[in-house]
């Protein structure tokens, strides 16, 4: 398989061709921040938190969908992209209301250790605290639509993994909002097999298992890493 | 069809034409005044004066000067008349023999027409939009057979490469270029799509063109087809726009059955088909690979580029994409050469751009001049300055992804790079005036308010940037801000421009850029004092 070099902060990294920028600064123990990027699913590229920057480039590119190019030479952690990353981070938290205190993945949420790693120590922006809603008629899980970040990985994690496709984002703008099936009481779902993988993508407590309080939500990812593998492997044989 | 046939059609048509033509405007702008009715009180009158020999009525596409409809023009005379009504049609027909017509004179010798330059829009108000015969007897579809039949794919592209001809749709990529990546990217099968979802506030060239001359754009769409190699084309129009849409489909029957489009175009083995595709109203949808996305029958929301449509468009095949107006440009180019419409604009931006002029002008509407002309000759000349004698302030370019140019810098010309230089963009080609009494605060907050409705909701720094864009401004036009503020928004702005995914967020600070570049003092002036 051909071999590309490049360098990352300066370091010289080695990828596989057709890697991305975010696998091969992964593989070379460089962490970019990302939160849509979930490994084994399609690249969405919304969250812009993996921006980085390329010499020769005016533009920023998303880390988890540029493929890597012979000699590229790539910044992950300018003092622009470090500030850039603090606001969209600040802007999400402003967005919707993430009180970590009273919720259920409080210490257990990708977007709180976000804000620790991009340093924010408070919101700039206005909270606009949303009300839009909850749905808790499923018998095993629930949404609180003001904690989702749409990053997509439940929409995808159930149409790529598990093939319900029974998510889809309805909606636009900051109107914007994940619905199950044409936008019915995920209970009354018809293609939910209530297999649980949307519950093990979310990145915040915006999908919680039913019955869970404060701090509760423990996510068990490697089950999906297992069955992303398996599949890529062709472990199975049906 | 042979070209002989085709000649025939244009002679026929010709030789049938009554000596006097009364061309009524039938596009959106006059028929919302009413023109219809015009048109059908002036059938009535020339029957009751029993002229029909001398003289008929034409539906036409657009007469330009939309602020002064109902229109009518006389042609070959070329009076022309504005504000018509029903009532004033015996007698504008009267008048041609003579007597009196009380309708209200237009001029046609005004610099409003004087200094436009008709390229895209030679047919335009002189044909009509429903009859391929009227088409063809000006021409029409002598292109697409020189290329089907005396021309290679390679020498079409070479001609509109030497054109010098840019897209039309906003960026102004080099027409060339994109047609021969197409042309050269591997792939069975591939297609060309038309962009007709024109959604910038106050633009209406894309509806004009293709309300006024529909089989000019399926023209240009089929030699592209023929040089880059593909079968199938899109038209992807705005449900907004149903007398176009209707005018396309009228055209697209005529076309097909001629054997101009499908099967066997002009007998040759080149088959081109082409379907519509009717957008539902969403801005984003204008951007490429939302676009795409949405005629693929997915939610229209824009993908990171590369792969750039080119190399993997509809449902992964190659595809073109231009705009209406890019199109409407290839007949020409074919039939005229490029080197003769190379000799229109500037060294960088060959030929002409069309305008929809309006705001506080005195004659809005219409208009096409040569790239380069100044924006003071558009503005002043043209648009005849302010509509009620307030001193004009500033012009609006490029929509929400544009800017506003202040009155000292009119003398610049308009071409893509001053207008980009300027913090504005030419954009699709919306023309809107501002005058003294506009606060520009308002004007930014405006377009914000727009981005911020139209952001498809992917990416983080358009979605809810432009929430927090349009509640600071918000907030200083409320006199509730601070300097800090301020500082805030230029940062959010730099973050929105630089950080989001696709064109609509990145060009979504513009109108607050370049209204903070030329107006500053009117955002200071709105800042809450310090306690003291
Ligand atoms: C938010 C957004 C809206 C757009 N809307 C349009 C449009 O209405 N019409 C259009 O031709 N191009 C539009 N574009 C540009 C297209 O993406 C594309 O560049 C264009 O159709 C290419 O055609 P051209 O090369 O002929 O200019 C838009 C781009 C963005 C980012
Ligand atoms: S519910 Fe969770 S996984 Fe789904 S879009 Fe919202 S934050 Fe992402
Ligand atoms: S910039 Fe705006 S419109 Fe474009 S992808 Fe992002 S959210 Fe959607
Ligand atoms: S991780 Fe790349 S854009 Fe979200």
């Amino acid at each position: 398989m051909p071999v590309k070099t490049l360098t990352i902060n300066g370091q010289l990294v080695s990828a596989r061709e057709g890697e991305t920028i975010l696998e091969a600064a992964r593989d070379a123990g460089i962490r970019i921040p990302t939160l849509c990027y979930l490994p084994g699913l399609s690249a969405h590229g919304g969250c812009r938190l993996c921006l980085v920057e390329i010499s020769g480039s005016s533009r920023l590119q998303p880390a988890c969908v540029t493929k890597v190019v012979e000699g590229m030479e790539v910044q992950t952690h300018t003092e622009r992209l470090n500030a850039y990353r603090r606001m969209i981070v600040e802007l999400l938290f402003a967005e919707g209301n993430h009180v970590c205190g009273v919720c259920v993945a409080n210490g257990n949420c990708e977007l709180q250790d976000l804000a620790a790693e991009v340093g924010m120590d408070h919101d700039r922006f206005e909270y606009l605290h949303p009300n839009r809603g909850l749905d808790a008629s499923h018998d095993r899980f629930g949404i609180d639509h003001n904690r989702c970040v749409l990053c997509t990985r439940c929409v995808r994690v159930c149409d790529e993994v598990e093939g319900a496709h029974t998510w889809d984002v309805a909606g636009r703008g900051a109107n914007s909002r994940v619905i199950t099936d044409l936008n019915q009481p995920w209970g009354e779902s018809a293609t939910c097999t209530s297999c649980g993988k949307c519950f093990l993508a979310c990145p915040t407590g915006a999908i919680f298992r039913q019955g869970s309080t404060v701090a509760e939500t423990v996510r068990d990812r490697s089950k999906l890493e297992f069955l992303v593998r398996a599949r890529e492997e062709r472990q199975w044989h049906v | 069809m042979e070209l002989a046939e085709l000649l025939a059609i244009g002679e026929r048509e010709r030789s049938s034409r009554r000596p006097v033509q009364i061309n009524c405007c039938i596009a959106a702008g006059c028929l919302s005044a009413g023109s219809e009715a015009v048109q059908r009180s002036l059938n009535d009158s020339v029957k009751a004066a029993g002229l029909q020999e001398r003289a008929q009525v034409c539906g036409v596409g657009c007469l330009r000067l939309c602020s002064r409809g109902p229109l009518v023009r006389i042609e070959p005379e070329g009076d022309l008349y504005e504000r018509v009504t029903p009532e004033q049609a015996p007698g504008i027909v009267a008048a041609l023999t003579g007597g009196h017509a009380d309708a209200q004179r237009g001029d046609p010798d005004s610099p409003f027409f004087r200094r436009q330059v008709s390229v895209v829009l030679e047919n335009c108000g002189r044909i009509e939009p429903e009859r391929i015969e009227s088409y063809i007897a000006a021409g029409g579809y002598q292109a697409l057979f020189r290329a089907l039949h005396e021309m290679t794919p390679t020498q079409v592209i070479d001609a509109v490469s030497r054109s010098g001809l840019r897209g039309r749709g906003g960026a102004g990529y080099p027409t060339g270029v994109k047609w021969s990546m197409v042309a050269k990217a591997p792939g069975p099968r591939k297609f060309v799509v038309c962009n007709a979802d024109e959604g910038d506030p106050g633009a209406f060239m894309n509806r004009s063109e293709l309300e006024s001359d529909p089989h000019r754009v399926l023209e240009g769409m089929a030699i592209a087809g023929y040089a880059v190699g593909a079968e199938q084309g899109y038209v992807y129009i705005r449900g907004e726009y149903p007398q176009a849409i209707h005018r396309l489909q009228v055209a697209l029957r005529q076309a097909n059955r001629l054997g101009l489009l499908g099967g066997h175009v002009f007998d040759s083995p080149f088959a081109f088909r082409i379907d519509l595709r009717i957008g539902a109203g969403a801005f984003v949808c204008g951007e490429e690979t939302a676009l795409m996305a949405s005629i693929e029958g997915r939610r229209g929301t824009p993908r990171p580029r590369p792969p750039y449509p080119a190399e993997a468009g509809l449902w992964g095949c190659p595809t073109l994409i231009n705009n209406v107006e890019t199109f409407a440009n290839i007949p020409g180019i074919i039939r005229r050469g490029p080197e003769w419409f190379a000799a229109f604009g500037t060294e960088k931006s060959k030929g002409t751009k069309v305008f929809s002029l309006t705001g506080k002008v005195r004659h809005a509407g219409l208009v096409e001049v040569p790239m380069g002309t100044t924006l003071r000759t558009i503005v002043e000349e043209i648009g005849g300055g302010s509509a009620d004698g307030t001193p004009i302030k500033a012009v609006q370019t490029g929509g929400p992804s544009g800017g506003c140019i202040p009155a000292w810098l009119f003398d610049t010309p308009v071409d893509y790079e001053s207008l980009t230089q300027l913090g504005s963009i030419m954009g699709s080609g919306g023309l809107i005036v501002m005058d003294e009494q506009t606060s520009m605060v308002d004007v930014a907050r405006f377009y914000m308010e727009f981005c911020m409705d139209e952001s498809c909701g992917k990416c983080v720094p358009c979605r809810a940037g432009t929430v927090q864009l349009h509640r600071l401004l918000t907030k200083i036009i409320q006199r509730r801000a601070q300097a800090d503020d301020l500082r805030r928004l230029e940062e959010l702005c730099d973050l929105v421009r630089h950080a989001s995914l696709c064109g609509l967020g990145q060009t979504a600070p513009n109108p607050v850029l370049s209204t903070l570049r030329y107006f500053r003092h009117e955002y200071e002036a709105l800042l809450a004092r310090p306690e003291v």
